[in-house]
C-alpha cells in the first residue's frame, strides 16, 4: 500500500511513454507512429508535473480566502510543461502536414511501402 | 522480428526505469528543500515566497511564465510560429489539387449553432487569458479556447469560412508587439523583458506589470495561430 | 484520494494499450483523447490547475481535432495490414 502511494505516479508516466515507444518502434502507419509519438510526450509531461508535488501541498496561487498555512507545491515545472504542451500540439501538426503530401505523393501512408519506392 | 527487437529494448529501458523507484517518492521530504538562501537553493520555494512582492500576481506560475523565465515564453511563442509557417508552406505549394469529394453543406440547426455559439467561445477564451494573472489560466489557456472555437467554425459552417488575411494581420501583430514589449524594458531599465509597468496592488485586475499586457497578446496570438493551424489541416480554400 | 489517482492510472494505461492496438485510424484518436483527459484529472490531483486546463483544451481538444482532420484528407479509415 506504502509502495502504491510512493510510486504509482511514477510508474503510470513511465508505463505512457514505454507504450508510445512500443507504437513507434513497431507499428507500420504513419499516423499511428504519430500517435505515439504524442503519447510519449503526455507521458513526459505527466512525469515532469509529478516530480514538483510535495505532499499535502497547495496549487502555487494565492487567493484572499486562503491563510496560506500550507506550502505550495513547486511551480517551475508546470511552467516548463506548459511551454511542452504547446510545442507537443506544434509539433503533432507538422507532422500530419507532412504525412498528408506523404499519401497525396505515394498513394499509402505504410511505411515499408515508403521505403521501398524511394528505391 | 523487428517486435521482438524492440519488446527486448523496451524491457531494458524499463529496468533502467525502475531504478527511479528506490529514489525519493512522490512528494517526498527531499523536495521541499531545507534552506533557502545559503546551501540549498530550492528555485520553486524561492519563487513561490517573493514572487507577490517582487511581480505582484497571484498566479505565480504565470509570474514564472512571464517574468521569471520569459525567454522561454519567447522561444515557445517561436516555435508555435515556425511549425505553423511550415504547415502552411506545405499544405499550400505543390500542384493545385481539385477536392473530388465534396461535402454536402450543412444543416441549418448546425449552421446557426454553430454561428451562435462561436462569440461566446471567444468571450470565454478572453475571460481566461484577461485574468491569467489572478487565477488559474493564462496565455495559452485561453488562446487554445479561442482556436477551439475556430475549429467549431471549421467543422459546422463550411459555407462560410474566417478571414484568413485578418487571422495572420492580428498573429503577426500580436507577436510583434510582445518583442517590442521586450525591448521597451531594455530601454527603460536595462534587461530584456524587464516588469516596466507598476506593480499595483495584488489581487486587482490592473496590477503585476506587464503580465496581463503579456498574457493578452499571447491569447491572440496562440488563438489565431492554432486556429489558422486548424484551418490550413481542413483544406479550407483561402 | 490516492485510490482514485491509482485508478486513473490505470484507465490511462489500458486506454493508450487500446490506442496501439486498435485497427481503426479513428478509434485510437478516440483512445489517444481519453489518455489526454485522464491526464488532465491526475494534473488536477498534482495540484496544477494551470497544466490540466491545458492539457485539457490542447491534448483533448485540438490535438483531436488536428488528427481527424488529417485521417479525413488522408482517405483512410483503416490501418492497413501490419507488417512487422
Amino acid at each position: 500500500m506504502s509502495f502504491l502511494a510512493d510510486y504509482v505516479h511514477y510508474v503510470g508516466s513511465f508505463g505512457l511513454v514505454l507504450i508510445g515507444l512500443y507504437i513507434v518502434l513497431v507499428k507500420s502507419n504513419l499516423i499511428k507512429v504519430i500517435i505515439g509519438i504524442n503519447l510519449i510526450d503526455t507521458g513526459v509531461n505527466l512525469f515532469l508535473v509529478s516530480v514538483g508535488y510535495i505532499r499535502m501541498g497547495t496549487a502555487p496561487i494565492f487567493s484572499e480566502a486562503e491563510a496560506a498555512g500550507r506550502q505550495m507545491v513547486d511551480p517551475v515545472p508546470q511552467a516548463l510543461v506548459l511551454t511542452a504542451i504547446v510545442i507537443g500540439v506544434s509539433v503533432v501538426a507538422l507532422a500530419l502536414s507532412v504525412a498528408i503530401r506523404l499519401y497525396e505523393h505515394y498513394g499509402t501512408l505504410d511505411l515499408g511501402k515508403i521505403r521501398e519506392l524511394k528505391w | 522480428m523487428r517486435k521482438a527487437l524492440s519488446l527486448v529494448v523496451l524491457l531494458v529501458l524499463a529496468l533502467g526505469l525502475a531504478s527511479a523507484l528506490r529514489g525519493p517518492s512522490i512528494g517526498a521530504e527531499a523536495n521541499r528543500g531545507e534552506l533557502l538562501d545559503d546551501q540549498k537553493v530550492n528555485f520553486g520555494r524561492r519563487y513561490n515566497s517573493r514572487a507577490v512582492e517582487e511581480t505582484g500576481a497571484s498566479n505565480v506560475v504565470a509570474s514564472v511564465l512571464v517574468t521569471y523565465r520569459g525567454l522561454d515564453t519567447l522561444g515557445e511563442v517561436t516555435v508555435l510560429f515556425i511549425a505553423a509557417l511550415g504547415l502552411a508552406v506545405l499544405l499550400h505549394t505543390g500542384r493545385d489539387r481539385k477536392s473530388g469529394k465534396e461535402a454536402e453543406p450543412p444543416s441549418l440547426i448546425l449552421f446557426t449553432g454553430c454561428r451562435f455559439v462561436f462569440p461566446l467561445i471567444l468571450l470565454f477564451g478572453a475571460y481566461i487569458f484577461v485574468h491569467g494573472h489572478l487565477t488559474p489560466g493564462g496565455g495559452f489557456q485561453g488562446g487554445a479556447v479561442v482556436a477551439s472555437g475556430f475549429l467549431l467554425i471549421y467543422l459546422g459552417c463550411r459555407g462560410r469560412q474566417p478571414d484568413r488575411e485578418r487571422l495572420n494581420v492580428v498573429e503577426s501583430l500580436s507577436g510583434v508587439a510582445f518583442v517590442v514589449i521586450g525591448l521597451i524594458g531594455l530601454a527603460v531599465g536595462g534587461s530584456f523583458l524587464l516588469n516596466f509597468l507598476p506593480k499595483g496592488s495584488p489581487y486587482a485586475l490592473l496590477s503585476a506589470g506587464i503580465i496581463p499586457v503579456v498574457y493578452v497578446l499571447i491569447g491572440f496570438k496562440v488563438g489565431c495561430e492554432l486556429g489558422g493551424i486548424v484551418g490550413d489541416l481542413s483544406g479550407a480554400r483561402r | 484520494m490516492i485510490i482514485f489517482q491509482t485508478f486513473l492510472l490505470a484507465a490511462m494505461l489500458v486506454a493508450a494499450i487500446c490506442a496501439a492496438a486498435f485497427r481503426d485510424l479513428m478509434n485510437a484518436v478516440i483512445a489517444c483523447a481519453l489518455v489526454s483527459l485522464t491526464a488532465s484529472i491526475i494534473f488536477y490531483f498534482l495540484q496544477a490547475p494551470d497544466v490540466a486546463m491545458a492539457e485539457a483544451t490542447i491534448g483533448a481538444g485540438l490535438t483531436t481535432g488536428i488528427f481527424i482532420f488529417a485521417i479525413r484528407r488522408t482517405a483512410r479509415q483503416e490501418e492497413d495490414e501490419k507488417s512487422s
